[in-house]
């Protein structure tokens, strides 16, 4: 539902391909940008050669896994809005994401229009990062 | 359980401490009463050395007076003035004044051997002595004293004779002594019940009477001489073995007078008997020390023996709670790991239905079943909500396998832990009925161990009502420094006799894989360690009821962090 403006840019990092295929078409639905990546490798790849203005991130990946990534998203662009997806409750996982500049979290599986509202708050408009 | 190493470690044990104190108490008693009979031996010779000796003086005493009033005699009076008659009984007159009626009789012999005068109560004058025994002994010294002899008169007798010459003639100026006196004296000697002296000649023949007719028929044969630092000179002491069996202190001494010799001899037990009381009790008190020693060995022992099976069985019940505690970790473990498994692709059909939902929004607008598939799409929706529910409760439960206590809210810890049992509680037939007050405290804990405590002390109670159903009743309320917590059922009750036993690790009444005997000595562990108390009343047929305590620690001085 962006008006006609630039549409927010969303990357969602997360090794279930069914999980990011239908989320990034709903994510589309409303007017997003929607990029996915199953790896922390591909997400690093992706965020280098475009910019976005908000990330999510499952906590649990194989290799690299979301904490590690959200250091790497961290230092390519400090002011990218990050989520957490995480698939148990694992606090002491979450606990360090907020630590380290995650904006928020949400477990799996996440209510849909709460996982929308959480990205338009915390994204950054289109286009204001120069 | 195995006894043997117990028993073995029992065994030891005694042995050790009875070997420990034994040899020391052995030792010492042995040394102190060798040293102590020595000691007291040494007494008892020295004590009848003196004695003989003493005797001895005086009997040499006696014979040298008698000696030297002879000698006296025959030099002080001629030939001629002794075989005077008159002069001759004149002078015994005189003798026995002063000696009492010791000397019996006196006599002058000439070389022939024919007594010339006589002066004494015998009608001996003229009397050929020549045969005499003490005659014949009496020639070749100066002054002799013969065997003792019975006269005349049945007494005991004995004869000094003192050989003279003047050139002309030789002659023998004798003196018949009564030895009865003098006999009585040395008889008179007695020590105890067996000990006297006697006095023999140099062929050993007796001049005394001795104490008994057993006593004469005896004789001695020397075992051994006594070596003594400080021995009386001239005393011989002997143990020596009698012709009855005895063994008898024989103690005797050269006479310096006569050719005899004094001798005391003592049955050696009669004359050590204090020796052998002080043997009897230094026996009791070694016998006494020995059995108190044995007594207090045999019970240490087994308060210890019986200390070390309980620390043994506490450490096994331990290690069994290590390894109930691991096992519900690794199935924490297993359980989260499903859990996790199970929220992607609950997660991706929640999406996937939301999907369908949009697609049915933008273009489904016509279809005559849109409603129907809406319905649908709502419960897939509530579905996986639920699926969501059950994997995060599973989480949680999976999370709180650790002993770090924190403050614990009891109301929803118990509603937590009957939500986990409700379903079995349902089949059962059982009513739950929960009396908590909302507003008590928060209690000092580990939730993960309360949590244990409350599932065991509730299946319990399940298992217990499986067959008919019941009530399980649950209350928790506050003092203002005690927690009371009471976890009560319906069912069948627990017999008396298994009461007592009802905490002890491995006891179980449940078939066979069915209990593992331990949750209930868990129970009661957890309960302990928080410094609270359990206990259990039952009634058969009325029902059961755990009663915990537990105490109450303001959140202000809660510490935190100590487990």
């Amino acid at each position: 539902m962006q008006d006609g403006a630039t549409p927010i840019r969303l990357l969602i990092v997360d090794d279930e391909r069914g999980f990011t295929e239908v989320l990034s078409k709903r994510m589309t639905r409303r007017g997003l940008r929607v990029d996915t990546a199953a790896s922390g490798a591909e997400a690093v790849r992706m965020l280098r050669t475009q910019d976005y203005d908000a990330t999510i991130i499952d906590l649990k990946l194989e290799g690299m896994d979301g904490v590690e990534i959200l250091k790497v998203f961290k230092l390519l662009d400090p002011g990218l809005p990050i989520l957490m997806l995480t698939g148990h409750g694992s606090e002491t996982a979450v606990k360090a994401s907020m630590r380290l500049g995650a904006a928020d979290y949400l477990s799996k599986p996440v209510d849909f229009e709460a996982l929308v509202a959480k990205v338009l708050n915390v994204a950054r408009q289109g286009g204001d990062k120069a | 359980m195995d006894l043997q190493p117990y028993n073995n470690l029992s065994r030891n044990l005694a042995l050790g401490v009875i070997g420990i104190s034994f040899i020391p108490l052995l030792l010492v008693g042995g040394l102190i009463f060798v040293q102590f009979s020595s000691i007291y031996t040494e007494k008892v010779y020295a004590h009848l050395g003196a004695v003989v000796d003493k005797h001895l003086e005086t009997i040499d005493a006696f014979l040298a007076g008698k000696q030297y009033e002879v000698l006296y005699l025959d030099k002080a009076f001629t030939y001629e003035q002794l075989t005077t008659p008159a002069f001759l009984e004149r002078t015994l007159k005189d003798i026995q004044q002063q000696y009492g009626r010791v000397f019996v009789d006196l006599g002058v012999i000439d070389a022939s051997g024919r007594q010339v005068a006589y002066a004494g109560p015998f009608d001996q004058l003229g009397a050929d002595c020549s045969e005499e025994s003490w005659y014949v002994n009496s020639r070749d010294s100066k002054i002799a004293i013969s065997d003792v002899f019975l006269g005349l008169h049945r007494s005991p007798h004995f004869i000094v004779t003192v050989n003279n010459s003047d050139g002309l003639r030789s002659w023998t100026l004798k003196a018949t002594i009564d030895f009865l006196a003098f006999g009585n004296q040395v008889e008179n000697i007695r020590i105890g019940n067996t000990g006297h002296a006697y006095i023999v000649n140099a062929q050993g023949e007796l001049q005394t009477r001795p104490r008994s007719v057993e006593t004469q028929a005896l004789s001695m044969v020397a075992s051994r001489t006594v070596q003594r630092p400080h021995t009386t000179p001239g005393v011989l002491i002997e143990r020596s073995l009698g012709s009855d069996g005895e063994d008898y202190i024989v103690v005797s001494a050269a006479l310096a007078g006569a050719d005899w010799k004094l001798v005391f001899q003592q049955e050696s037990s009669d004359a050590l008997s204090e020796l052998a009381t002080a043997e009897r009790i230094a026996l009791l008190v070694l016998v006494a020390g020995a059995l108190a020693i044995l007594g207090m060995a045999l019970f240490m022992n087994r308060k210890l023996v019986t200390r070390f099976r309980l620390i043994d069985l506490r450490t096994e019940m331990m290690n069994r709670q290590m390894i109930e505690a691991g096992k519900l970790a690794s199935i924490g473990e297993l359980a989260a790991g499903i859990a996790h498994e199970i929220n992607n692709p609950v997660a991706i059909m929640i999406e996937e239905a939301g999907w369908v939902g949009d697609l049915l929004e933008d273009e489904g607008r016509e279809m005559s079943c849109r409603e129907e598939v809406e319905r649908a799409l709502a419960q897939i929706r509530t579905q996986g909500v639920r699926c969501k529910d059950i994997t995060h409760k599973l989480l949680s439960f999976a999370r709180q396998t650790d002993t770090r206590v924190t403050m614990v809210s009891l109301p929803e810890l118990v509603a937590e832990v009957v939500n986990l049992s409700m379903q079995p509680a349902r089949y059962a037939r059982i009513e739950f009925s929960l009396n908590i007050d909302p507003h008590m405290p928060p209690i000092k804990a580990s939730p993960t161990e309360l949590q244990q405590v409350f599932l065991n002390l509730i299946n319990n109670s399940i298992q217990a009502m499986e067959q008919d159903g019941g009530t399980l009743i649950i209350s928790c309320h506050a003092s203002p420094d005690e927690v009371f917590i009471t976890v009560a059922d319906t069912g069948p009750g627990i017999p008396e006799a298994n009461l007592s036993r009802i905490f002890d690790p491995f006891f179980t009444t449940k078939p066979v894989g069915r209990g593992s005997g331990l949750g209930l000595s868990i129970c009661y562990g957890i309960i302990h360690q928080m410094g609270g108390t359990i206990e259990v009343e039952s009634t058969v047929g009325h029902g059961t009821s755990f009663n915990i305590r537990l105490p109450l620690q303001r959140s202000d001085t809660f510490q935190g962090g100590n487990s």
